[in-house]
């Protein structure tokens, strides 16, 4: 038995003040095996990408070890100084990604739209 | 898997990641023919995956021809699930995870499973039997003992 590997698909929305988003959508499950899927895909990003938006709707199965990446996303995007908005997270993981405190690095939001909304 | 009687469903699952899922989506319908509510459902999934995690990578260090047993115990009201492997076992107090910390580096960003386990169960405990091993033992209840 193996993992449902992460995929990410990575595209571009117009934002509200003209400043593109770039949206990292993931799918399948985010494990310890997700490292290349998770961190290559934002790392791979072009410099100039300020707003991103992360897209869990699709996402299977998530454990700590996924959660751990995307902490790591986090550290490395505030470094840079990029803002990154999250959605689509099942009420059980918002629950738990409060629990872990993630949620004073990214916000959670119900809806795509409400996410691109909370962009400065 | 093999139920013994009515009251006991025991697995035991090779120490490679991705077979948690097996012992976390039986817990998942043993939870659900108690009758469960969805929410406590998702939070018992996490949990019995978790510890399934922290045996086979830290009890196992990830040897395959070690198993991990997962028993879980039906009572009226509550379900009990052991996770046990042949590691040392858990030492000291569940480390409470500082994402201050882990963001600025200092800590890493892994290390949150027995927290998650202990925040999302109504009781855990880790038991270490010495050589014989150790286990997590999780427990949720059909109803919480105040509305009893």
């Amino acid at each position: 038995m193996q993992d449902k590997a992460t995929r990410v698909k990575v595209s571009e929305l117009p934002g509200p003040n003209g400043t593109p988003i770039t949206v990292l959508r993931f799918s399948g499950d985010i494990t310890s095996a997700s490292k290349d899927a998770v961190l290559g895909t934002y790392q791979s990003l072009p410099p100039g990408a300020k707003r991103i938006l992360l897209d869990f709707s699709n996402v299977e199965y998530l454990n700590s070890s996924g959660i751990a990446l995307v902490i790591q996303m986090l550290m490395q995007a505030g470094k840079a100084g990029q803002s990154i908005q999250s959605f689509g997270l099942s009420p059980h993981f918002q629950k738990v990604f409060t629990m872990v405190g993630i949620t004073n690095y990214t916000k959670l939001h119900p809806d795509e739209a409400a996410a691109c909304a909370a962009f400065d | 898997m093999e139920a013994n009687n009515s009251s006991t469903v025991e697995l035991r699952l090779p120490s490679r990641l991705g077979y948690e899922k097996v012992a976390m989506n039986t817990a998942a319908s043993v939870a659900r023919l108690m009758g469960f509510s969805e929410d406590r459902i998702e939070d018992l999934k996490t949990a019995v995956a978790e510890a399934c995690i922290n045996s086979m990578e830290h009890g196992h260090k990830l040897d395959e021809s070690l198993k991990v047993e997962v028993i879980l115990s039906i009572t009226d009201n509550s379900l009990e699930v052991k996770v046990c492997d042949e590691g040392p076992g858990v030492q000291g107090k569940v480390p409470v995870p500082n994402l201050e910390l882990k963001m600025s580096g200092e800590e890493s960003p892994r290390g949150m499973g027995m927290f998650l386990i202990k925040s999302l169960v109504d009781e855990a405990e880790w038991i270490s039997s010495g050589p014989n091993g150790s286990c997590a033992r999780l427990v949720i209840h059909l109803h919480k003992p105040e509305e009893e």
